[in-house]
Protein backbone atom coordinates (compact mmCIF):
# COMPACT_ATOMS: atom_id res chain seq x y z
CA UNK A 1 0.00 0.00 0.00
CA UNK A 2 0.94 3.52 -0.53
CA UNK A 3 0.42 4.49 2.64
CA UNK A 4 3.76 6.62 3.40
CA UNK A 5 2.93 8.90 0.47
CA UNK A 6 -0.65 9.13 1.67
CA UNK A 7 0.16 9.96 5.75
CA UNK A 8 2.96 11.90 4.73
CA UNK A 9 0.68 14.46 2.93
CA UNK A 10 -2.15 14.07 5.46
CA UNK A 11 0.49 15.02 8.17
CA UNK A 12 1.85 17.95 5.91
CA UNK A 13 -1.94 19.04 5.79
CA UNK A 14 -3.05 18.61 9.56
CA UNK A 15 0.79 20.85 10.07
CA UNK A 16 -0.35 24.01 7.98
CA UNK A 17 -0.80 27.08 9.74
CA UNK A 18 -3.11 28.31 7.34
CA UNK A 19 -4.89 24.55 7.60
CA UNK A 20 -5.46 25.32 11.16
CA UNK A 21 -6.45 28.80 11.07
CA UNK A 22 -9.22 27.82 9.01
CA UNK A 23 -10.44 24.81 10.99
CA UNK A 24 -10.47 26.84 14.31
CA UNK A 25 -12.69 29.35 12.46
CA UNK A 26 -15.07 26.60 11.37
CA UNK A 27 -15.05 25.44 14.57
CA UNK A 28 -15.55 28.69 16.19
CA UNK A 29 -18.55 29.54 13.86
CA UNK A 30 -20.40 26.22 13.98
CA UNK A 31 -20.06 27.19 18.13
CA UNK A 32 -21.70 30.60 17.85
CA UNK A 33 -24.36 29.30 15.48
CA UNK A 34 -25.23 26.16 17.72
CA UNK A 35 -25.28 28.11 20.81
CA UNK A 36 -26.79 31.50 19.81
CA UNK A 37 -29.97 29.16 17.59
CA UNK A 38 -29.91 26.98 20.94
CA UNK A 39 -30.48 29.45 23.54
CA UNK A 40 -33.07 31.37 21.99
CA UNK A 41 -30.88 34.41 20.79
CA UNK A 42 -32.24 33.47 16.69
CA UNK A 43 -35.42 31.70 16.10
CA UNK A 44 -34.87 28.01 15.77
CA UNK A 45 -37.63 27.84 12.86
CA UNK A 46 -35.51 30.56 11.10
CA UNK A 47 -32.37 29.38 11.33
CA UNK A 48 -31.92 25.88 12.99
CA UNK A 49 -28.60 25.04 15.01
CA UNK A 50 -26.08 22.84 12.74
CA UNK A 51 -26.34 19.64 15.02
CA UNK A 52 -29.97 19.72 13.69
CA UNK A 53 -29.02 20.14 10.15
CA UNK A 54 -26.63 17.54 10.46
CA UNK A 55 -29.48 15.24 11.57
CA UNK A 56 -31.94 16.34 8.57
CA UNK A 57 -28.99 15.44 6.03
CA UNK A 58 -28.59 11.88 7.86
CA UNK A 59 -32.15 11.39 7.29
CA UNK A 60 -32.04 12.86 3.59
CA UNK A 61 -29.78 10.64 2.62
CA UNK A 62 -31.08 7.53 3.86
CA UNK A 63 -34.62 8.53 2.42
CA UNK A 64 -35.46 6.94 -0.37
CA UNK A 65 -37.74 10.35 -1.62
CA UNK A 66 -34.67 12.27 -1.11
CA UNK A 67 -32.17 9.52 -2.71
CA UNK A 68 -34.67 9.39 -5.79
CA UNK A 69 -34.54 13.51 -5.29
CA UNK A 70 -30.51 13.49 -5.45
CA UNK A 71 -30.30 10.52 -8.52
CA UNK A 72 -32.72 12.88 -10.64
CA UNK A 73 -31.09 15.68 -9.89
CA UNK A 74 -27.97 14.28 -11.04
CA UNK A 75 -29.07 12.77 -13.81
CA UNK A 76 -30.11 16.00 -14.98
CA UNK A 77 -27.08 17.46 -14.25
CA UNK A 78 -24.72 14.59 -15.88
CA UNK A 79 -27.19 13.92 -19.61
CA UNK A 80 -27.28 17.96 -19.64
CA UNK A 81 -23.29 18.37 -19.42
CA UNK A 82 -22.47 15.35 -21.57
CA UNK A 83 -24.85 16.96 -24.61
CA UNK A 84 -23.95 20.30 -24.24
CA UNK A 85 -19.93 19.29 -24.13
CA UNK A 86 -20.23 17.31 -27.31
CA UNK A 87 -22.29 20.08 -28.95
CA UNK A 88 -20.01 22.69 -27.64
CA UNK A 89 -16.49 20.72 -28.93
CA UNK A 90 -17.94 19.67 -31.94
CA UNK A 91 -18.98 23.09 -33.17
CA UNK A 92 -16.20 24.61 -31.23
CA UNK A 93 -13.70 22.83 -33.52
CA UNK A 94 -16.01 23.08 -36.69
CA UNK A 95 -15.58 26.90 -35.93
CA UNK A 96 -12.32 26.73 -35.26
CA UNK A 97 -10.77 25.05 -38.64
CA UNK A 98 -13.28 25.79 -40.84
CA UNK A 99 -13.59 29.36 -42.01
CA UNK A 100 -16.78 29.64 -43.68
CA UNK A 101 -18.61 28.13 -40.32
CA UNK A 102 -17.06 30.76 -38.51
CA UNK A 103 -18.14 33.31 -40.27
CA UNK A 104 -21.72 32.05 -40.54
CA UNK A 105 -22.20 31.12 -37.25
CA UNK A 106 -20.23 33.44 -35.11
CA UNK A 107 -22.48 35.93 -34.94
CA UNK A 108 -25.16 33.73 -33.50
CA UNK A 109 -23.29 32.70 -30.99
CA UNK A 110 -21.79 36.00 -29.80
CA UNK A 111 -25.72 37.32 -30.02
CA UNK A 112 -27.38 34.22 -27.72
CA UNK A 113 -24.35 34.64 -25.28
CA UNK A 114 -25.34 37.76 -24.12
CA UNK A 115 -28.69 36.52 -22.81
CA UNK A 116 -28.47 35.64 -19.72
CA UNK A 117 -29.84 31.37 -20.26
CA UNK A 118 -31.35 31.40 -17.11
CA UNK A 119 -34.24 34.07 -18.60
CA UNK A 120 -34.91 31.67 -21.70
CA UNK A 121 -35.60 28.50 -18.88
CA UNK A 122 -39.64 28.85 -18.67
CA UNK A 123 -40.02 28.89 -22.34
CA UNK A 124 -38.23 25.83 -21.91
CA UNK A 125 -40.71 24.63 -19.19
CA UNK A 126 -43.18 25.44 -21.65
CA UNK A 127 -41.77 23.42 -24.60
CA UNK A 128 -40.63 20.39 -22.47
CA UNK A 129 -42.97 19.90 -20.01
CA UNK A 130 -41.79 19.41 -16.37
CA UNK A 131 -40.43 16.29 -16.78
CA UNK A 132 -36.10 15.82 -16.62
CA UNK A 133 -36.59 16.60 -20.34
CA UNK A 134 -36.60 20.52 -19.90
CA UNK A 135 -33.93 20.55 -17.17
CA UNK A 136 -31.47 18.36 -18.98
CA UNK A 137 -32.26 20.94 -22.22
CA UNK A 138 -31.35 23.78 -19.30
CA UNK A 139 -28.24 22.02 -18.36
CA UNK A 140 -27.33 21.44 -22.07
CA UNK A 141 -27.83 25.06 -23.04
CA UNK A 142 -26.23 26.46 -20.21
CA UNK A 143 -23.25 24.21 -20.09
CA UNK A 144 -22.87 24.84 -23.87
CA UNK A 145 -21.33 28.63 -24.35
CA UNK A 146 -18.13 27.61 -21.77
CA UNK A 147 -17.52 24.61 -23.13
CA UNK A 148 -17.97 26.13 -26.95
CA UNK A 149 -15.74 29.10 -26.04
CA UNK A 150 -12.73 27.17 -24.61
CA UNK A 151 -13.48 24.99 -27.14
CA UNK A 152 -12.84 27.28 -29.92
CA UNK A 153 -9.37 28.69 -28.35
CA UNK A 154 -8.44 25.63 -27.92
CA UNK A 155 -8.47 24.07 -31.28
CA UNK A 156 -7.36 27.35 -32.66
CA UNK A 157 -4.53 27.29 -30.76
CA UNK A 158 -2.18 24.52 -32.42
CA UNK A 159 1.25 25.25 -32.71
CA UNK A 160 2.02 25.44 -36.61
CA UNK A 161 5.08 23.53 -36.40
CA UNK A 162 2.86 20.80 -35.68
CA UNK A 163 1.11 20.92 -37.92
CA UNK A 164 3.98 21.15 -40.28
CA UNK A 165 5.46 18.25 -38.31
CA UNK A 166 2.41 16.12 -39.28
CA UNK A 167 2.32 17.44 -42.86
CA UNK A 168 5.52 15.81 -43.13
CA UNK A 169 5.32 12.50 -41.92
CA UNK A 170 2.31 12.37 -44.12
CA UNK A 171 -0.77 12.89 -41.99
CA UNK A 172 -4.23 13.19 -43.10
CA UNK A 173 -6.20 16.12 -42.04
CA UNK A 174 -8.25 13.33 -39.36
CA UNK A 175 -4.74 11.70 -37.91
CA UNK A 176 -3.58 15.33 -37.38
CA UNK A 177 -7.09 16.01 -35.41
CA UNK A 178 -6.20 12.93 -33.57
CA UNK A 179 -2.67 12.94 -32.93
CA UNK A 180 -2.49 17.20 -32.60
CA UNK A 181 -5.65 18.95 -32.21
CA UNK A 182 -7.69 17.32 -30.21
CA UNK A 183 -4.77 16.64 -27.74
CA UNK A 184 -3.75 20.55 -27.89
CA UNK A 185 -7.09 21.04 -26.97
CA UNK A 186 -7.53 19.04 -23.75
CA UNK A 187 -6.43 22.01 -21.29
CA UNK A 188 -8.82 24.36 -22.51
CA UNK A 189 -11.87 21.53 -22.61
CA UNK A 190 -11.52 20.76 -19.46
CA UNK A 191 -11.17 25.19 -18.31
CA UNK A 192 -14.40 25.06 -19.92
CA UNK A 193 -15.85 21.88 -17.69
CA UNK A 194 -14.64 23.75 -14.86
CA UNK A 195 -16.83 26.64 -15.67
CA UNK A 196 -19.74 24.52 -16.95
CA UNK A 197 -19.59 21.99 -13.46
CA UNK A 198 -20.61 24.59 -11.55
CA UNK A 199 -23.43 26.48 -14.00
CA UNK A 200 -25.06 22.79 -14.45
CA UNK A 201 -25.84 22.57 -10.80
CA UNK A 202 -27.81 25.61 -11.02
CA UNK A 203 -29.55 25.24 -14.30
CA UNK A 204 -30.62 21.90 -12.96
CA UNK A 205 -31.81 23.18 -9.70
CA UNK A 206 -33.56 26.63 -11.70
CA UNK A 207 -34.99 24.42 -13.69
CA UNK A 208 -36.86 22.46 -10.74
CA UNK A 209 -37.33 25.69 -9.54
CA UNK A 210 -39.70 26.31 -12.32
CA UNK A 211 -41.83 23.26 -12.30
CA UNK A 212 -40.43 19.61 -11.22
CA UNK A 213 -42.04 16.80 -9.52
CA UNK A 214 -38.44 15.44 -8.43
CA UNK A 215 -35.21 16.75 -8.14
CA UNK A 216 -33.60 18.94 -5.52
CA UNK A 217 -34.18 22.02 -6.64
CA UNK A 218 -37.85 20.59 -6.23
CA UNK A 219 -37.36 19.34 -2.81
CA UNK A 220 -36.08 23.00 -1.73
CA UNK A 221 -39.49 24.59 -2.96
CA UNK A 222 -41.79 21.72 -0.89
CA UNK A 223 -39.68 22.34 1.92
CA UNK A 224 -40.36 25.83 1.58
CA UNK A 225 -44.08 25.69 1.47
CA UNK A 226 -43.39 23.86 4.68
CA UNK A 227 -41.30 26.06 6.35
CA UNK A 228 -39.18 23.81 7.09
CA UNK A 229 -35.77 25.19 6.85
CA UNK A 230 -33.42 22.62 8.04
CA UNK A 231 -34.44 20.71 5.02
CA UNK A 232 -33.61 23.49 2.71
CA UNK A 233 -30.28 24.28 4.88
CA UNK A 234 -30.23 19.79 4.52
CA UNK A 235 -31.01 20.11 0.10
CA UNK A 236 -28.12 22.83 -0.21
CA UNK A 237 -25.74 20.98 1.24
CA UNK A 238 -26.72 18.08 -0.39
CA UNK A 239 -26.25 20.16 -3.79
CA UNK A 240 -22.76 21.70 -2.62
CA UNK A 241 -21.95 17.84 -2.30
CA UNK A 242 -22.76 17.29 -5.86
CA UNK A 243 -20.73 20.24 -7.05
CA UNK A 244 -17.70 19.85 -4.75
CA UNK A 245 -17.74 15.88 -6.50
CA UNK A 246 -18.20 16.91 -9.87
CA UNK A 247 -15.39 19.63 -9.42
CA UNK A 248 -13.25 16.91 -8.26
CA UNK A 249 -13.79 14.86 -11.16
CA UNK A 250 -12.66 17.58 -13.16
CA UNK A 251 -9.52 17.93 -11.12
CA UNK A 252 -8.51 14.22 -11.94
CA UNK A 253 -9.36 14.61 -15.50
CA UNK A 254 -6.57 17.51 -15.39
CA UNK A 255 -4.66 15.71 -13.45
CA UNK A 256 -4.50 12.59 -15.71
CA UNK A 257 -5.15 14.58 -19.78
CA UNK A 258 -3.97 18.35 -19.09
CA UNK A 259 -0.33 17.53 -16.77
CA UNK A 260 1.66 18.92 -19.25
CA UNK A 261 0.01 22.14 -20.09
CA UNK A 262 1.17 25.57 -17.76
CA UNK A 263 -2.36 26.36 -17.51
CA UNK A 264 -3.08 22.84 -16.09
CA UNK A 265 -1.47 24.51 -12.71
CA UNK A 266 -4.08 26.44 -12.60
CA UNK A 267 -6.47 23.99 -13.22
CA UNK A 268 -5.28 21.65 -10.63
CA UNK A 269 -5.09 24.48 -7.31
CA UNK B 1 37.58 23.43 -55.10
CA UNK B 2 34.54 25.52 -55.87
CA UNK B 3 32.89 26.43 -58.70
CA UNK B 4 29.51 28.33 -59.12
CA UNK B 5 26.60 26.03 -59.78
CA UNK B 6 25.74 25.15 -63.35
CA UNK B 7 22.23 24.28 -64.59
CA UNK B 8 21.69 20.56 -64.70
CA UNK B 9 19.29 19.77 -67.71
CA UNK B 10 21.81 18.71 -70.47
CA UNK B 11 20.29 15.71 -71.58
CA UNK B 12 22.96 13.35 -71.43
CA UNK B 13 24.30 13.66 -68.24
CA UNK B 14 23.32 11.44 -65.40
CA UNK B 15 20.48 12.59 -62.96
CA UNK B 16 21.21 12.85 -59.52
CA UNK B 17 19.51 11.92 -56.53
CA UNK B 18 17.54 15.32 -55.80
CA UNK B 19 17.48 17.88 -59.00
CA UNK B 20 16.32 21.37 -58.42
CA UNK B 21 15.49 23.05 -61.84
CA UNK B 22 15.64 27.06 -61.82
CA UNK B 23 13.28 26.99 -58.77
CA UNK B 24 11.86 30.16 -57.75
CA UNK B 25 9.70 31.81 -55.17
CA UNK B 26 7.66 35.16 -55.14
CA UNK B 27 5.72 36.31 -51.93
CA UNK B 28 2.50 37.69 -52.66
CA UNK B 29 1.69 40.25 -50.16
CA UNK B 30 -2.23 41.68 -50.35
CA UNK B 31 -1.69 45.58 -50.28
CA UNK B 32 2.15 45.89 -51.31
CA UNK B 33 4.74 44.81 -54.13
CA UNK B 34 5.49 41.19 -54.18
CA UNK B 35 8.14 39.63 -52.28
CA UNK B 36 11.12 37.54 -54.46
CA UNK B 37 12.38 35.27 -51.51
CA UNK B 38 14.37 33.33 -53.91
CA UNK B 39 14.89 34.33 -57.72
CA UNK B 40 16.93 31.36 -59.02
CA UNK B 41 18.10 28.05 -57.84
CA UNK B 42 19.79 25.36 -59.81
CA UNK B 43 21.24 22.19 -57.53
CA UNK B 44 22.07 18.86 -57.99
CA UNK B 45 22.48 16.59 -55.06
CA UNK B 46 23.40 13.08 -54.74
CA UNK B 47 22.21 10.55 -52.44
CA UNK B 48 24.23 9.65 -49.49
CA UNK B 49 25.45 13.34 -49.36
CA UNK B 50 25.71 15.91 -46.95
CA UNK B 51 24.72 19.45 -48.58
CA UNK B 52 24.35 22.58 -45.94
CA UNK B 53 23.37 25.85 -46.95
CA UNK B 54 24.64 28.99 -45.51
CA UNK B 55 23.69 32.32 -46.06
CA UNK B 56 21.92 35.69 -44.58
CA UNK B 57 19.54 35.80 -42.43
CA UNK B 58 16.18 35.89 -44.52
CA UNK B 59 17.72 34.63 -47.47
CA UNK B 60 15.02 31.89 -48.37
CA UNK B 61 17.35 29.29 -46.87
CA UNK B 62 14.39 28.02 -44.91
CA UNK B 63 11.91 28.39 -47.57
CA UNK B 64 14.31 26.33 -50.43
CA UNK B 65 14.19 23.42 -47.91
CA UNK B 66 10.24 23.20 -47.63
CA UNK B 67 10.55 23.45 -51.19
CA UNK B 68 12.91 20.88 -51.57
CA UNK B 69 10.64 18.72 -49.51
CA UNK B 70 7.55 19.13 -51.65
CA UNK B 71 6.55 21.56 -48.34
CA UNK B 72 5.87 24.74 -50.26
CA UNK B 73 5.20 25.05 -53.86
CA UNK B 74 7.93 27.11 -56.13
CA UNK B 75 6.41 30.03 -57.72
CA UNK B 76 8.22 28.58 -61.03
CA UNK B 77 10.89 25.88 -61.71
CA UNK B 78 10.45 22.14 -60.49
CA UNK B 79 12.09 19.32 -57.73
CA UNK B 80 12.41 15.86 -59.23
CA UNK B 81 13.98 13.16 -57.42
CA UNK B 82 15.60 10.24 -59.85
CA UNK B 83 16.73 7.01 -58.79
CA UNK B 84 18.91 5.35 -61.34
CA UNK B 85 18.23 8.05 -63.50
CA UNK B 86 14.74 7.26 -63.83
CA UNK B 87 12.20 9.86 -62.03
CA UNK B 88 10.84 8.52 -58.67
CA UNK B 89 8.09 9.64 -56.30
CA UNK B 90 8.96 12.13 -53.39
CA UNK B 91 10.98 9.93 -50.34
CA UNK B 92 10.23 9.28 -47.20
CA UNK B 93 11.16 12.51 -45.77
CA UNK B 94 12.40 13.40 -41.69
CA UNK B 95 12.44 16.67 -40.53
CA UNK B 96 14.51 18.35 -37.92
CA UNK B 97 13.18 22.10 -36.96
CA UNK B 98 15.15 24.60 -34.44
CA UNK B 99 13.13 23.44 -31.88
CA UNK B 100 12.67 19.82 -31.25
CA UNK B 101 8.58 20.17 -31.83
CA UNK B 102 7.64 17.08 -29.48
CA UNK B 103 4.42 16.35 -28.69
CA UNK B 104 4.08 17.56 -24.68
CA UNK B 105 1.33 14.85 -24.18
CA UNK B 106 3.44 12.18 -25.47
CA UNK B 107 6.22 10.40 -23.85
CA UNK B 108 9.52 10.08 -25.56
CA UNK B 109 9.25 6.67 -27.25
CA UNK B 110 5.18 8.09 -28.53
CA UNK B 111 6.82 11.26 -29.93
CA UNK B 112 9.46 8.96 -31.64
CA UNK B 113 6.44 6.41 -32.57
CA UNK B 114 4.54 9.18 -34.36
CA UNK B 115 5.49 8.79 -37.94
CA UNK B 116 5.32 5.27 -37.57
CA UNK B 117 1.41 5.61 -36.03
CA UNK B 118 0.91 7.49 -39.10
CA UNK B 119 2.37 5.75 -41.94
CA UNK B 120 0.69 2.87 -40.58
CA UNK B 121 3.66 0.89 -40.93
CA UNK B 122 4.47 -2.36 -38.24
CA UNK B 123 4.03 -1.11 -35.17
CA UNK B 124 6.17 -3.95 -33.74
CA UNK B 125 9.14 -3.12 -36.10
CA UNK B 126 8.91 0.65 -35.95
CA UNK B 127 8.80 -0.05 -31.31
CA UNK B 128 12.31 -2.04 -32.08
CA UNK B 129 13.25 1.28 -34.73
CA UNK B 130 12.43 3.40 -32.41
CA UNK B 131 14.34 1.87 -29.39
CA UNK B 132 17.64 0.81 -31.63
CA UNK B 133 17.51 4.95 -32.73
CA UNK B 134 16.71 5.88 -28.75
CA UNK B 135 20.27 3.95 -28.04
CA UNK B 136 21.72 5.27 -31.42
CA UNK B 137 21.03 9.51 -30.47
CA UNK B 138 22.17 8.63 -26.43
CA UNK B 139 18.86 8.35 -25.31
CA UNK B 140 18.57 4.68 -24.01
CA UNK B 141 15.95 4.45 -20.94
CA UNK B 142 14.66 7.94 -21.51
CA UNK B 143 11.51 6.25 -23.11
CA UNK B 144 9.50 6.79 -20.52
CA UNK B 145 10.15 10.58 -19.80
CA UNK B 146 8.19 13.48 -21.12
CA UNK B 147 9.64 16.01 -23.22
CA UNK B 148 9.76 18.40 -20.56
CA UNK B 149 11.85 16.00 -18.27
CA UNK B 150 14.68 16.41 -20.30
CA UNK B 151 17.41 18.98 -21.42
CA UNK B 152 17.05 21.07 -24.99
CA UNK B 153 19.81 18.84 -26.71
CA UNK B 154 18.11 15.77 -25.02
CA UNK B 155 15.08 16.77 -26.87
CA UNK B 156 16.66 17.54 -30.03
CA UNK B 157 18.14 13.88 -30.08
CA UNK B 158 14.68 12.53 -29.15
CA UNK B 159 13.57 14.59 -32.54
CA UNK B 160 16.28 13.40 -34.64
CA UNK B 161 15.51 9.71 -33.81
CA UNK B 162 11.82 10.75 -34.53
CA UNK B 163 13.23 12.18 -38.03
CA UNK B 164 15.15 8.63 -38.89
CA UNK B 165 12.32 6.35 -37.76
CA UNK B 166 10.51 5.37 -40.66
CA UNK B 167 13.96 5.26 -42.43
CA UNK B 168 13.20 8.30 -44.56
CA UNK B 169 15.54 9.10 -47.74
CA UNK B 170 16.10 12.53 -47.51
CA UNK B 171 16.58 14.85 -43.52
CA UNK B 172 15.67 17.82 -43.54
CA UNK B 173 17.62 19.45 -41.07
CA UNK B 174 16.19 23.56 -40.23
CA UNK B 175 19.27 25.03 -38.09
CA UNK B 176 18.46 21.99 -35.99
CA UNK B 177 21.36 23.33 -33.32
CA UNK B 178 20.28 26.49 -33.36
CA UNK B 179 18.29 26.75 -29.77
CA UNK B 180 21.39 25.28 -28.11
CA UNK B 181 23.90 26.50 -26.51
CA UNK B 182 27.81 26.38 -27.84
CA UNK B 183 29.12 23.71 -26.10
CA UNK B 184 26.12 21.13 -26.40
CA UNK B 185 26.08 22.62 -30.00
CA UNK B 186 29.59 21.24 -30.52
CA UNK B 187 28.70 17.97 -29.10
CA UNK B 188 25.77 17.81 -31.59
CA UNK B 189 27.73 17.87 -34.32
CA UNK B 190 30.10 15.77 -33.85
CA UNK B 191 26.61 13.14 -32.70
CA UNK B 192 25.33 14.12 -36.20
CA UNK B 193 28.14 12.98 -38.04
CA UNK B 194 28.36 9.32 -36.31
CA UNK B 195 24.79 8.84 -36.44
CA UNK B 196 25.28 10.01 -40.36
CA UNK B 197 27.88 7.90 -40.82
CA UNK B 198 26.07 4.73 -39.89
CA UNK B 199 22.90 5.63 -41.55
CA UNK B 200 24.03 7.61 -44.75
CA UNK B 201 21.11 9.44 -45.16
CA UNK B 202 21.00 12.02 -47.94
CA UNK B 203 20.81 15.65 -45.38
CA UNK B 204 20.52 19.03 -46.55
CA UNK B 205 21.12 20.79 -43.42
CA UNK B 206 20.20 24.76 -42.98
CA UNK B 207 22.99 26.53 -40.86
CA UNK B 208 23.64 30.34 -39.86
CA UNK B 209 27.34 29.03 -38.65
CA UNK B 210 29.74 28.49 -41.18
CA UNK B 211 32.27 25.96 -38.98
CA UNK B 212 29.38 23.86 -38.40
CA UNK B 213 28.85 23.47 -41.98
CA UNK B 214 32.44 23.03 -42.78
CA UNK B 215 32.38 20.72 -39.97
CA UNK B 216 29.59 18.18 -40.91
CA UNK B 217 29.35 18.82 -44.84
CA UNK B 218 30.73 16.88 -48.19
CA UNK B 219 29.12 20.27 -49.88
CA UNK B 220 28.64 24.03 -48.65
CA UNK B 221 26.16 25.93 -50.19
CA UNK B 222 26.32 29.55 -49.72
CA UNK B 223 23.04 31.82 -50.78
CA UNK B 224 23.17 35.12 -51.86
CA UNK B 225 21.07 37.61 -49.97
CA UNK B 226 17.23 38.21 -51.30
CA UNK B 227 16.16 37.44 -53.81
CA UNK B 228 18.89 34.80 -53.57
CA UNK B 229 20.59 32.32 -55.64
CA UNK B 230 23.58 30.24 -55.30
CA UNK B 231 26.93 32.23 -54.44
CA UNK B 232 28.76 29.33 -53.87
CA UNK B 233 29.23 25.62 -54.22
CA UNK B 234 32.04 24.90 -52.16
CA UNK B 235 33.53 20.62 -51.75
CA UNK B 236 34.86 20.14 -48.44
CA UNK B 237 37.26 17.25 -48.71
CA UNK B 238 38.34 16.89 -45.07
CA UNK B 239 38.79 13.47 -44.21
CA UNK B 240 36.28 11.57 -41.72
CA UNK B 241 35.34 10.93 -39.29
CA UNK B 242 36.16 14.86 -38.39
CA UNK B 243 37.21 15.75 -34.82
CA UNK B 244 37.28 18.84 -32.71
CA UNK B 245 40.92 18.92 -33.14
CA UNK B 246 40.43 19.26 -36.86
CA UNK B 247 38.65 22.28 -36.28
CA UNK B 248 41.97 24.08 -35.26
CA UNK B 249 43.77 22.55 -38.77
CA UNK B 250 44.54 25.80 -41.60
CA UNK B 251 42.75 23.54 -43.93
CA UNK B 252 39.55 23.59 -42.18
CA UNK B 253 40.44 27.68 -41.47
CA UNK B 254 41.24 28.56 -45.01
CA UNK B 255 37.50 27.01 -46.28
CA UNK B 256 35.71 28.65 -43.02
CA UNK B 257 37.42 31.89 -44.51
CA UNK B 258 36.87 31.33 -48.35
CA UNK B 259 33.02 30.92 -47.07
CA UNK B 260 33.04 33.99 -44.99
CA UNK B 261 34.41 36.20 -47.54
CA UNK B 262 32.19 34.53 -49.78
CA UNK B 263 28.95 35.87 -47.74
CA UNK B 264 30.43 38.96 -46.19
CA UNK B 265 31.29 40.36 -49.82
CA UNK B 266 27.80 40.09 -50.82
CA UNK B 267 25.70 41.01 -47.44
CA UNK B 268 24.88 44.69 -46.36
CA UNK B 269 24.61 45.04 -42.99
Amino acid sequence: MTKTPAGSRLARLATDPGNILSLVCFVALMTVWELGTRYGYVAAYLLPPPSEIVAQMARDLTSPVVQRDIFTTISEILIGLALGAMLGISLGAAIALFPLVEKVVWPYIVTMQTIPKIAVAPLIIIWAGFGIQSKILIVMMICFFPILVNAVAGFKGTDSRQILLMQIIGANAWQTFVKVRLPQAVPFLIAGFRIAVVLSVIGAVVGEFLGATHGVGSLIIRRQAEMKVSGVFSAVFILSMVGLTLNFAVKLAARKYAFWAETSNQLNT
Amino acid sequence: MSSSAAPSSGSGQPRSYIEVDRVAKRYRAQHSTPVDAIREVNLSIDKGEFVSIVGPSGCGKSTLLKIIGRLTAPSSGSITYYDGGAPIERPRIGMVFQDAVLLPWRTVMDNVMLPVEVAGVDMEVGRQRALDLLALVGLAGFGDKYPHELSGGMQQRASISRALVTDPGLLLMDEPFGALDALTREHMGLELQRIWSESRKTVIFVTHSISEAVFLSDRVIVMSDRPSTISMDVRIDLPRPRTFEMMATPQFGTQVTEIRNKLLAKTEF
